[in-house]
């Protein structure tokens, strides 16, 4: 219970710090000179002293919002195993229970954006829950297929076993990774699907959606997104590199589980700043095609699984 | 006292609450306010009656009523009272909301309403209950017969009456099959009474038969593909509470015939019984889901809501039946539990959204979803308890509707252990299917909810719209109550569940769920799967409650109320948000190939500029009309010989009647 609750403290803690690595790579490579590695606790410390501007006809589903957004962030933070699998609450949500966490959020974010009424507001809310329709059965079927080959959809088991046994190669797992990579861009709003530094302007998915928010809100709302990316690679690195994890009862594990962690988040960090570098927005009704692709590779991993490894 | 006769009782006292209700002639204030409070009692009794039966061994009874030699058999077992137990549940629900949504409005005479409102009521319960065919097909009509009369209410309506006569021509091709499937199930012995069916041995290819005869004659009723057509049509037509009466509950009784005769009379026999089942089903709900999200009518967005629903109970019956053809009975019980706990849960759920447009419908007089919005501010009540329907019917946790579909992904996964390689490489598709149908439903969802009840008035009348009154919140709130109920504790419902499955497929979740305590929801074993709902509030709730302490704790700054900002423009309007037009737009961009879209974009240079677009069902061109053009032309040949002059019709008769002596001599 004492692993969960570090874990679940670590996942909030670090998550600003995984989002100001990826900025910091991101101006490195394009020639930027980079911010400092904390500043996005500085905007989170900025914000949380501001006072809250509501709008005039703001409802109360509209002040909830973030708390609950940032609520479910938090769960699933402490769901995904990051440095340990010996998780009390991941037996109280499998893979399935964590797409629809996901979704939770989501829905409200969403709801909250048409709250008010605004033109942005709408459109933001109308394009995250299309891209989220399509997303949401790809994620799920990149999940399936380590389900189907661990015969568990509880994700501590999946990691478990991965780790655990000899080095087996799974074909059908590369499939799902570069499925879960293309969601992975999709759902936390960054390069080629939405643009994380675009603000108002008329290609925005996310931005637009948090428009209306102000102060304390507006930090919970960017604090779980930066949650949501960082939890997004954790399931990454659970499903497709989970060597290097603290087993149950394996205290002495911890540390060097903390520091594979660390190097395996700056990696995929530094990868993700590189692709989003390469790519260029595109524009949003090519997005069903991006993810089009993602669903119908996550289908082919599937198949690939019966076909080759069953 | 034998539940039989409690639940011959509530059917006499619903019958007879018809007939007073239909004889006094009261105002129609005073007429509502006493009749339909007091037939929820009913309700409240059957459900009480379900809960009790599910655990009781089958009580069966022949009724003296009914022809000299053909006697009414009824008989209540496990499966019948789970059905009961959800009529009884959502039926109390609607039966006090109709006590306050019928004391105005224009439309029919209450009387008449009265009396076939609870008509409809008896007539499902006899329905669940009928031992033989005989018995369930005067149920089945009776009950066709009184939804469609229901249907009809505000019957000067042209386009109303259109509706209803689409819903009983569907309803009679249907009664047709089903009869039709009776009759081959007696091969010949003339004994009408389940029991003897169930003894019937029928060759395969006439168990086929009968299979897909109940198929196509249950899927009338519940609205399977593509015998959907009259659901979108007469759901918007009908009363708020009848439409959640119909769609709660009357397209359950569907369900529950089908599985009465594939499982309990036909004893699934082939596997590939289950295969059709599951394509129409997940078919059903694919198209259901892409038609909710282009539709702008508020009904009709529930009605095609209710299609994908009805799908995905059928794509787990269907999955259930393959399971239980193979003899792998614990996972046929698995996906039997996803399918008979989402047809409970969307009875609760589709009633509480439909109840909730019936209160919409009243306080604004709209139903399209283009002249609604921001009626969170005026509606609270209807609001907060629509947000629960709507999120659990979006799936999302820890609501009800994620239970079901939690189960029906995981008996899903567990089907590589079929012995078919090639139902192994299909079902994985089907799988995906699901999954895109699932989060279909959630872009429908938001958009249903955020076009009613969010923004900014789309109309200057919605200023005056009011909140619903205590009848309607305390029906609402018991529906509200029962999804969050059923999604924090969906054990103790499946433990409740189990001698159905016991009854259906021979065997029972109880030992897996016996494993762990009631939180937690496993799927076959613990180690394969669980979920626990409670846990997962509890997390939220206290991370909220924790992370707004310490907020105010460490960050106590203020808040203040300013006008939004609109950009530097000038004056925000509700007409710049986005219509439930704009809304549904990217889904009719994305699935084009599915939909009949015709759509006028007014050019940018146009001083009155009016958009126009129409959604057609292809189903209507591609099967229908065909069907109508044939007979059409067949009458056109046949009215050759017609002629409306007695002489000629008297000349036939003789022609006839030498032709016939001819024979004879």
């Amino acid at each position: 219970m004492l692993l969960q609750l570090i874990q679940g403290l670590l996942a909030a803690a670090l998550a600003p710090l995984v989002l100001g690595w990826l900025n910091q790579c991101r101006a490195w490579l394009q020639n930027r000179t980079a911010p400092s590695l904390l500043q996005p606790y500085r905007v989170l410390r900025k914000l949380l002293r501001k006072e809250v501007v509501l709008a005039v006809n703001a409802s109360w589903l509209f002040r909830l919002a973030p708390y609950i957004v940032f609520a479910c962030m938090v769960l699933a933070g402490s769901i995904v195993p990051l440095i340990a699998t010996d998780l009390p609450f991941a037996l109280a949500a499998d893979v399935i229970a964590l797409v629809g966490l996901f979704a939770l959020a989501r829905v409200f974010m969403a709801l909250a954006a048409m709250d008010v009424g605004t033109a942005f507001g709408s459109l933001g809310s109308r394009r995250e829950m299309l891209i989220a329709a399509l997303a949401e059965p790809a994620l799920l079927m990149v999940f399936f297929t380590p389900a189907l080959i661990s015969q568990s959809t509880a994700l501590t088991t999946i990691v478990d076993q991965f780790s655990n046994g000899a080095l087996q190669l799974y074909p059908s797992m590369a499939f799902a990774a570069i499925a879960f990579v293309m969601v992975l861009l999709a759902e936390n709003a960054r390069i080629p699907v939405d643009n994380p530094s675009t603000h108002l302007e008329l290609t925005m998915v996310h931005e637009a959606m948090i428009l209306e928010y102000s102060g304390r809100h507006l930090a919970l709302m960017d604090w779980a997104h930066a949650l949501k990316l960082t939890v997004y690679m954790a399931i990454g690195i659970a499903l497709f590199l989970p060597w290097g994890v603290a087993h149950p009862h394996e205290w002495l594990g911890l540390p060097l589980a903390l520091v594979a962690l660390a190097a395996k988040l700056a990696l995929f960090g530094a990868g993700l700043a590189l692709l989003e570098t390469l790519a260029a927005k595109m524009r949003i009704f090519k997005v069903p095609e991006f993810l089009g692709m993602a669903f119908m590779l996550a289908v082919l991993g599937m198949l690939v699984h019966f076909l080759v490894e069953a | 006292m034998p539940l039989l006769d409690l639940i011959l009782a509530v059917v006499v006292y619903w019958i007879a609450l018809g007939a007073i209700g239909a004889a006094l002639p009261l105002e129609r204030a005073i007429h509502a306010r006493v009749f339909f409070p007091i037939s929820a009692l009913g309700g409240l009794l059957l459900t009480t009656v379900g809960l009790a039966g599910l655990g009781n061994w089958p009580q069966a009874a022949v009724l003296g009523l009914g022809l000299p030699d053909l006697p009414f058999h009824v008989r209540v077992d496990p499966l019948s009272s789970f059905f009961l137990l959800l009529l009884g549940a959502a039926g109390t629900a609607v039966s006090v909301f109709s006590a306050e949504y019928f004391q105005r409005g224009g439309g029919g005479d209450i009387r008449l309403i009265c009396l076939q409102y609870h008509v409809f009521l008896a007539a499902m319960t006899m329905v669940l209950v009928a031992d033989d065919a005989y018995l369930f097909m005067v149920a089945w009509e009776t009950m066709a017969l009184a939804s469609y009369f229901l249907v009809i209410t505000d019957h000067r309506v042209a386009e109303i009456r259109r509706a209803g006569f689409i819903y009983l021509l569907v309803a009679h091709l249907g009664a047709i099959a089903i009869l039709l499937a009776f009759g081959l199930l007696q091969i010949g012995q003339w004994e009408y009474t389940f029991e003897a069916m169930r003894n019937a041995v029928l060759s395969p290819g006439w168990a086929a038969a009968v299979f897909l005869l109940a198929l196509v004659g249950f899927g009338a009723k519940a609205g399977f593909l593509p015998l959907h057509v009259w659901l979108p049509e007469a759901h918007p037509a009908a009363p708020s509470p009848v439409s959640a009466l119909m769609s709660g509950v009357m397209l359950k009784t569907a369900i529950y015939g089908f599985l009465r005769v594939s499982f309990d009379l036909l004893q699934a026999q082939a596997w590939w019984w289950g295969v059709v089942a599951l394509a129409v089903g997940l078919a059903t709900a694919f198209y259901g889901a892409v038609f909710a999200a282009v539709q702008n009518d508020m009904k009709r967005l529930l009605a095609y809501s209710s299609i994908e629903n009805i799908g995905i109970v059928l794509a787990g019956a269907g999955l259930a039946l393959v399971f239980h053809a193979y003899g792998m009975n614990l996972l046929a019980a698995l996906a039997l539990a996803a399918t008979l706990l989402h047809c409970l849960n969307h009875a609760l759920f589709k009633t509480l959204l439909f109840l909730a447009t019936g209160a919409v419908m009243h306080a604004t007089q709209q139903r399209s979803l283009g002249k609604l919005g921001g009626l969170i501010r005026r509606m609270p009540w209807v609001a907060a308890l629509a947000l629960i329907g709507t999120l659990a019917i979006a799936g999302l946790p820890p609501l009800n509707g994620f239970v079901s579909e939690w189960l029906l992904f995981q008996s899903f996964l567990l089907s590589p252990g079929l012995p078919n390689s090639y139902l192994n490489m299909f079902i994985p598709i089907g799988t995906a299917l699901l999954a895109l149908v699932v989060a279909l439903s959630g872009y429908v969802m938001v958009k249903f909810f955020g076009t009613v009840f969010l923004g900014l008035p789309r109309e200057e009348s919605l200023h005056e719209a009011h909140d619903v009154g205590l009848a309607g919140r305390i029906a609402m709130g018991w529906l509200a109550l029962w999804c969050v109920l059923i999604g924090l504790a969906p054990v103790l419902v499946l433990r409740a569940l189990d001698p159905v499955f016991q009854q259906l497929v021979g065997a029972g979740l109880r030992d897996s769920l016996a494993q762990s305590n009631w939180t937690f929801l496993t799927a076959v074993a613990p180690e394969h799967a669980s979920y626990n709902p409670v846990v997962f509030l509890l997390v939220i709730v206290a991370v909220i409650l924790l992370g707004a302490m310490a907020l105010r704790r460490w960050f106590p700054s203020g808040r203040r109320r300013a006008a939004t900002w609109d950009c530097g423009f000038g004056k925000l309007d509700a007409r710049m948000q986005d219509t439930a037009e704009g809304y549904g737009q990217p889904i009719k961009q994305i699935f084009q190939a599915f939909l009949r879209l015709e759509r006028h974009h007014p050019s940018p240079f146009d001083l009155h500029p009016r958009y126009h677009s129409r959604i057609e069902d292809p189903v209507w061109e591609a099967l229908y009309a065909p069907v109508a053009r044939a007979v059409r032309r067949l009458s056109g040949i046949v009215g050759v010989v017609q002629h409306g002059r007695i002489a000629i019709y008297l000349v036939y008769s003789f022609v006839t009647l030498l032709l016939l002596l001819a024979l004879i001599l």
